[in-house]
């Protein structure tokens, strides 16, 4: 009797110079497997399924768990992590292809850096004094940490950007992900010492007012961050600090 | 003389933890990383931070704190720095708090402690059960604001080979791979903090992320670094075991008072809600009825092994036990458990608010690692450790939610005396040893990329990973020991036919992988022969032919160090530090 087989097609490119093409792989099928363990098997054995040796895929991942934000890409078309993706739960072939918005490295391998600049931007921190012993920190209530949590549980994964129509380079949208920390940052009692600075980064160009609201970003979140309501409540405040500075001005 | 530079290489906690206090103390630094930092493994840890900060009302100090850990860890750890992290604990957690960790709060707006394994205090702090993921982040965002005024520079995406040593056999800087452009370059450095975490993949499947390869601290190591304890392995006892890794169900399940049981007769075929009261039985409960479900790792490890294997009580005859926490109400285990709630959700597919989980002990934590000393050097000059790749803070078995803490304050502590040490470093003679570092790995990677041979590197490692998970983790026989070091050996000698799939020379994984098998390899053999050596039970490492723990040949420290030889690492013995607490028997039956 056949061995029950998982055919996984995989968008290959060696770089970003080079062109794209798709090839196609026949594995055994185990229980519990996921997209990762599908391209682990792929590692030790790389073959295409008809029978032409290949390299391994290269991709980004790390703690399998979907915690650590590694392993976005397009699966069957969506936005997803690899790692959470469990072969039982996808119609096959599956199609797994790099994340379309950023510079492709190799692969399904991208460069995400940009995520990192805007929560600079945006000075996604809390300004301490210092690292010393300065007794305890502000007393917060837990219905404010039960706001605050969730947005803190962001994993980077730049999925929201992924799937925004207004994340281009037209655009130079900062993104949902980015909003969302403006927002925890601005709700910390200490950290809304930047607000006014923060709202104000996200006042020009590439800033708030680009998003459209088409609510994919909600959608497609893996670890469902109120992103909707969080880009709401930072738009009103960016409004109200633009009044603000009109009148200071 | 010039500003000293500082190398920092792992952003994970320890690593975040260093930098910091040196961009404070107004140094610079480079911080390497192969991932970017704040994808690092310490945001897999989950259940929270020790800290006694006694906001319970149960009178809890530092000095019990310190007593549970040295105990916990079954008096292998040297004590005055273990004793000095649990006096510094509640200050972490005040800096934490303030950075803006949303930790669980209090009605009163105040800290949220929990209890964890291996103590009768309430003294574990967490944000949900994702409290790594949390700390990490806010680490991740100090770093970020020092790299944004200048004093921190990232090489993310670089991967650490080896030290760049003078011919004084001081440190003087680092090679690394560009894991892009495949560029091996080296930098120089006055002093190098290593926190690169820890040596999972030894094991194949671990809980451990994919970079937790200990390949940073096995080349090190095979540069005449020390390794301390290698055989300590925790195995944690709640797992869920996976196609491509275990997945970690944290103690705080158990913490918030979930229960371990499996069904009293063999082969019960009904569902777990089924069963009624009297067919279940709580193993932990009923051996140990002052700790309960919260016994140390290592206990807890045990006792389902013995229920699975030698009661054959398994669930459905499988290596697995139930983790219930279908009795708590929905809305708690929302507040405080969600994230590994969800973790078991989407990757069984089952919901464990209304089933219990089936879990089974899975290799977690190295509680040995290089060796340091109490300022946290290597006997490298110049080359500092901190984190979970030193030894320094766990002795024989570590308690949950001490790690995110020795992490953090081993890193705070070593970037500054690292600090001082390099402000004090004289001036290299030539070029500090870095033209013939270069050449050195220059050799390696082409030797790599030009072989010839038939081994698959990921098949190589797959064979290791079984040969180290049935012989080197919970229960361990001197003859598989053995069997487990030819093994390795084997597979060095194969690896020199290691043939890489991908020669290309662009964001090549093949050959990042190889380089990192290598020194996975030459570390296994110091995990396998300390286990071999060590004739005695002490915390993790259980040897039913020697159950006593034998304080009198073995409250011994073991240091290894890499020969270059056949037999593999020479092994030596140094005292332990025992200032503070006369060792006395561990156990957490009903009375200790």
């Amino acid at each position: 009797m056949a061995e029950k087989k998982v055919t996984l097609e995989i968008k290959r490119q060696a770089s970003p110079e080079d062109p794209s093409q798709w090839e196609r792989f026949e594995l055994d099928w185990r229980p519990g497997m996921n997209v990762i363990s599908a391209m682990m098997e792929i590692a030790a054995n790389p073959v295409t399924a008809d029978g032409r040796a290949t390299t391994p895929v290269t991709y980004d991942s790390n703690c399998l768990e979907e915690i650590c934000g590694s392993c976005a890409m397009r699966i069957n078309g969506k936005a997803r992590m690899a790692c959470s993706s469990l072969v039982d739960n996808l119609e096959q072939p599956i199609k797994v292809e790099p994340l379309s918005k950023f510079p492709l490295v190799r692969d399904l391998q991208v460069d995400r850096s940009v995520l990192f600049e805007n929560l600079k931007a945006v000075q996604a921190w809390v300004p301490i004094d210092g690292t010393y012993d300065l007794g305890a920190g502000p007393r917060i209530l837990p219905q404010q940490q039960e706001v605050s949590y969730p947005l803190s549980n962001c994993i980077s994964c730049t999925c929201c950007m992924e799937v925004c129509p207004q994340f281009n380079e037209g655009t130079g949208f900062v993104g949902a992900a980015t909003i969302a920390q403006v927002k925890l940052f601005n709700d910390n009692p200490i950290g809304r010492v930047l607000k006014e600075e923060r709202l104000r980064a996200l006042a020009g160009d590439g800033g708030i007012q680009e998003c459209g609201f088409a609510q994919n970003c909600v959608e497609v979140c893996p670890k469902q961050l109120p992103l909707t309501s969080a880009i709401s409540d930072v738009s009103r405040d960016v409004l109200l600090q633009k009044v603000k500075d009109l009148f200071r001005s | 003389m010039a500003a000293p530079r500082i190398i920092v290489v792992g952003g994970g906690l320890a690593g975040l933890a260093a930098v910091i206090k040196i961009a404070e103390a107004g140094g610079t630094v480079d911080l390497f990383s192969i991932v970017p930092v704040k994808r690092s493994h310490s945001v897999c840890a989950q259940g929270g931070i020790n800290a006694a900060k006694n906001l319970k009302g149960e009178g809890d100090t530092t000095y019990k704190h310190f007593d549970d850990t040295i105990y916990g860890g079954d008096f292998l750890a040297n004590q005055s720095p273990v004793k000095a992290m649990c006096e510094a604990a509640p200050a972490i957690i005040d800096l934490l708090d303030r950075m803006g960790v949303t930790f669980n709060r209090t009605p009163e707006g105040l800290l949220d402690f929990r209890r964890f394994g291996g103590t009768l205090y309430n003294r574990t702090a967490f944000a949900g059960a994702t409290t790594g993921q949390q700390l990490l982040y806010a680490l991740d965002e100090q770093v970020r604001r020092f790299e944004a005024a200048g004093k921190v520079k990232k090489y993310e995406g670089w991967e650490f080979l080896s030290a760049v040593l003078d011919s004084k056999g001081v440190a003087r800087g680092i090679t690394a791979l560009d894991l892009r452009s495949m560029e091996l370059r080296s930098f120089a450095a006055d002093a190098i903090i290593l926190a690169t975490g820890g040596i999972g993949a030894i094991f194949g499947k671990s809980t451990n992320s994919v970079v937790c390869t200990g390949s940073a601290q096995s080349a090190i190591f095979q540069q005449g670094a020390h390794y301390a304890n290698g055989e300590f392995i925790q195995v944690h006892p709640t797992c869920i075991p996976g196609e491509d890794k275990l997945r970690l169900m944290s103690e705080s399940a158990r913490g918030e008072g979930g229960r371990v049981w499996v069904p009293r007769k063999s082969g019960d075929k009904r569902d777990a809600k089924q069963i009624p009261e009297a067919d279940r039985w709580y193993f932990l409960e009923e051996w140990y009825p002052k700790y309960g479900n919260l016994v140390p790792r290592d206990v807890a490890t045990r006792a389902i092994h013995k229920v699975v294997y030698e009661h054959g009580l398994g669930i459905d005859g499988q290596p697995m036990v139930y983790l219930d926490l279908t009795h708590i109400d929905r809305a708690t285990l929302n507040r405080k458990l969600e994230g590994i709630l969800e973790i078991y959700e989407k990757f069984v597919g089952v919901d464990p608010r209304d089933h219990p989980m089936k879990i089974f002990p899975g290799m977690h934590y190295t509680m040995g690692g290089l060796w340091v000393d109490f300022n946290q050097m290597t006997n490298i000059p110049g080359v500092f450790a901190a984190g979970e790749c030193e030894y320094q803070y766990h002795g024989a078995n570590r308690l949950g939610a001490n790690s995110l803490l020795s992490c953090i304050y081993a890193g705070f502590i070593s970037g500054p005396i690292a600090l001082n040490y390099a402000k004090s470093l004289p001036a290299a003679e030539g070029d500090g040893g870095h033209a013939a570092e270069i050449k050195r790995q220059a050799e390696i990677n082409g030797a790599l990329l030009s072989n010839q041979g038939t081994e698959n590197p990921f098949k190589l490692w797959r064979e290791l990973g079984q040969t180290m998970t049935e012989h080197v983790t919970v229960i361990r026989y001197n003859k598989g020991l053995k069997e487990a070091d030819e093994k390795i050996v084997e597979l060095l000698e194969r690896f020199k036919n290691v043939n890489l799939s991908d020669r290309s020379q662009w964001a090549n994984t093949s050959f990042a992988f190889a380089r990192q098998l290598k020194n996975m390899l030459e570390l296994s053999r110091v995990v396998a022969q300390g286990a071999l050596l060590r004739d005695e039970s002490r915390g993790a490492h259980y040897k039913p032919d020697f159950p006593e723990r034998n304080d009198e040949k073995f409250l011994k420290t073991t240091k290894a160090s890499f020969t270059g030889q056949p037999e593999g690492p020479r092994l030596e013995y140094e005292e332990v530090d025992t200032a503070h607490i006369q060792p006395r028997r561990r156990s957490y039956e009903a009375s200790n």
